[in-house]
């Protein structure tokens, strides 16, 4: 008895306490490290916001409501009123969903549904990879190849049919100098730059249906339209509305793609072959010359408006996909 | 039956027109983007030679200044952004569990994720060029891309991380192991490929930007190591050449040659080691 307790006796206070594991002291650095990393995240985008509306502010101040609605932009005059970049945005930005969004869905459906299963693969891999594509080669080729193709065989064509009827509907929105570069042209590189993204966002909601769901779809005699239409589409309903506008909020705010090709002309568009600008092409051609104050902040006010726009359309994405794909 | 045969018919004739309509907008948007990428070798590959890489673009045969500037800014932004974002990526992980604040971050992450390039140009551009270092440099072109790549490693940082068995982190506790070392040693280690699979197309989306680079790096001819002056990148050198005389948008064309192979070669690369991943 007294041989087995003599060591516990033996023990001291020291070695009975635990011994905290070497190197434990860290544990709290790391973690608040770790957090101040996260806040940094939240510390970027809220400083973006920040500094946009505080630059910016100026610009609001001078111009007041005048801003949203005049489509003067003179930086002889100093008078600054952003409607014509602001429409441009959204004219282009839902121009080019309107264009690539039947395409992105086919191309889905198509690797998707009824893909030969040697393809489906390699097509797929492609679009995946195109979609990783710099906008700024989009761009220079929509300058150097697209702007001149597409001034010679679609405006000039069409201005000349569209004149045999002078003042109607169709003359008015083919009006304008039929060079290649204006709003429909910059819209249509904008929808080539932003189908493979959309396409491939499309096929991987898609492939989360389950197979039973389609299976039993086709098993009752469905054809593949049949099953698009009201099985596969409706299970993946709010994860498309979530991928069409991450698209939309892609075109929104592309500024390389654009800028080679709008024409960069501020004034309110007239026709489709006019030349606009976007806020983000305003921004990206002339804030390094911008030395006078009002100047500056009136494009960082263009700025915020952009960052509000694409931020509600981003944030309602991501809601809608959360749900369904982290994409 | 006649009724229903001609049910059966337009049925047929509406699925017809729909698999249709897709071949063909599947066809035509494979021949647009392969149009795309034949002008792009055809007219880079006719001016690529290794002038492009060892002359500066001053000489107008080569553009060695904007290669070496895009490494340089692309590096240290990579480097900054890999600190930042494992780092953030392992708290949202490890320690936010659901809690407000964890979904707070998540939820912003992925709005700075597709948030548009410019305004981070415009943003770092008002930040350090106007305020700090008065006048561009790529110091200030490297922060701006970080911001872009941040978002992109700490959200395939999180995904990664949570996909380690709980058991990993227990089994390394249950050894008297301290939480961080746990991390550090077990739990990163174990997510490596997943790690640098998002590091790698981090690295592919920021090597292709040109907007925030246009007010921060601002562009420069010569031949630069000195990262506190402005400086080149080729997607500059693209931007500024391709609206210029005939024989720079030869040097433009195969920038946007070199650009393309670089950023999809790194794709494939991520794909290769995401795949391997799976595998083993």
């Amino acid at each position: 008895m007294t041989d087995i307790a003599s060591p516990a006796t033996e023990i001291t206070d020291a070695t009975r306490r635990r011994s905290s594991p070497k190197g434990s002291g860290f544990d709290h650095w790391f973690q608040y490290a770790c957090f101040a990393a996260a806040t940094a995240v939240l510390a970027a985008l809220g400083g973006v916001l920040v500094v946009l509306a505080f630059y910016g502010w100026p610009a609001f101040q001078t111009f007041g409501f005048s801003f949203f609605t005049s489509s003067t932009w003179d930086p002889v005059k100093n008078i600054y009123g952003g409607a014509g970049p602001i429409v441009g945005t959204l004219i282009t930005a839902f121009l080019a969903l309107l264009f690539s969004l039947p395409i992105a869905g086919g191309v889905a459906f198509f690797l998707v549904e009824f893909c030969p299963q040697v393809l489906r693969r390699p097509i797929g891999t492609a679009v995946e990879l195109l979609a990783g594509i710099p906008s700024i080669v989009y761009g220079m080729w929509g300058y150097l190849v697209f702007a001149p193709a597409f001034a010679a065989h679609v405006e000039a064509p069409v201005q000349a049919f569209a004149a045999n009827w002078p003042g109607s509907f169709l003359d008015n929105i083919t009006s304008g100098v039929p060079d290649g570069y204006g709003i429909l042209a910059a819209s249509i590189i904008l929808a080539i730059m932003i189908l493979p993204f959309t396409a491939a966002t499309l096929r991987e909601l898609l492939l989360t249906v389950p197979a039973q769901v389609r299976e039993s779809a086709y098993g009752l005699g469905a054809t593949t339209f049949e099953v698009v239409t009201t099985v596969t589409l409706p299970y993946v309903r709010r994860g498309a509305i979530g991928a069409v506008m991450l698209g939309l909020g892609r075109a929104l705010g592309e500024t390389m793609a654009v800028t080679f090709i709008i024409g960069n002309a501020h004034s309110f568009p007239k026709s489709l072959f006019d030349s606009g600008s976007t806020i983000a092409s305003t921004i990206a051609s002339e804030f390094s010359e911008a030395h006078d104050p009002i100047y500056s902040a009136s494009l960082i006010a263009l700025g915020l408006i952009l960052f509000l726009i694409t931020f509600a359309v981003l944030a309602m994405a991501r809601l809608m996909l959360r749900s369904q794909v982290r994409a | 039956m006649a009724v229903s045969s001609s049910r059966v018919a337009t049925r047929r004739a509406v699925n017809a027109v729909f698999v249709a309509f897709c071949n063909l907008v599947t066809l035509l948007a494979i021949i647009a983007l392969a149009a795309i990428l034949f002008t792009l070798v055809k007219n880079g590959g006719g001016s690529l030679g290794l002038d492009i890489f060892t002359k500066a673009s001053t000489t107008g045969e080569g553009l060695a200044d904007a290669i070496l500037g895009s490494i340089l800014i692309c590096t240290m932004a990579m480097a900054i952004a890999l600190i930042i974002g494992i780092m953030a990526g392992t708290w949202l992980a490890e320690y936010a569990g659901d809690g407000r604040y964890g979904t707070v971050i998540r939820f912003l992450n992925d709005v700075l994720l597709s948030a548009p390039s410019i305004l981070i140009g415009v943003f770092v551009a008002q930040m350090l060029v106007a305020n700090t270092i008065h006048h561009p440099s790529g110091y200030a072109g490297a922060v701006a891309l970080a911001l872009l790549a941040i978002p992109v490693i700490t959200r395939t940082t999180e995904d990664v991380l949570r996909l380690q068995p709980i058991s990993l982190r227990e089994s390394g506790i249950a050894l008297g192991t301290p939480l961080w070392t746990v991390i550090r040693t077990i739990i990163w280690r174990a997510s490596t490929s997943g790690i640098l699979t998002g590091a790698l197309l981090a690295f592919a989306r920021i090597s292709g930007e040109t907007a925030p680079l246009m007010f921060t790096a601002l562009g420069n001819n010569f031949v630069s190591w000195d990262m506190y002056q402005p400086m080149s990148a080729l997607p500059l050198a693209i931007f500024s050449f391709t609206t210029g005389s005939p024989d720079e948008v030869k040097l433009a064309w195969a920038g946007a040659l070199v650009i393309s192979v670089a950023v999809l070669a790194v794709t494939i690369i991520a794909r290769v080691v995401a795949q391997e991943k799976k595998q083993g």
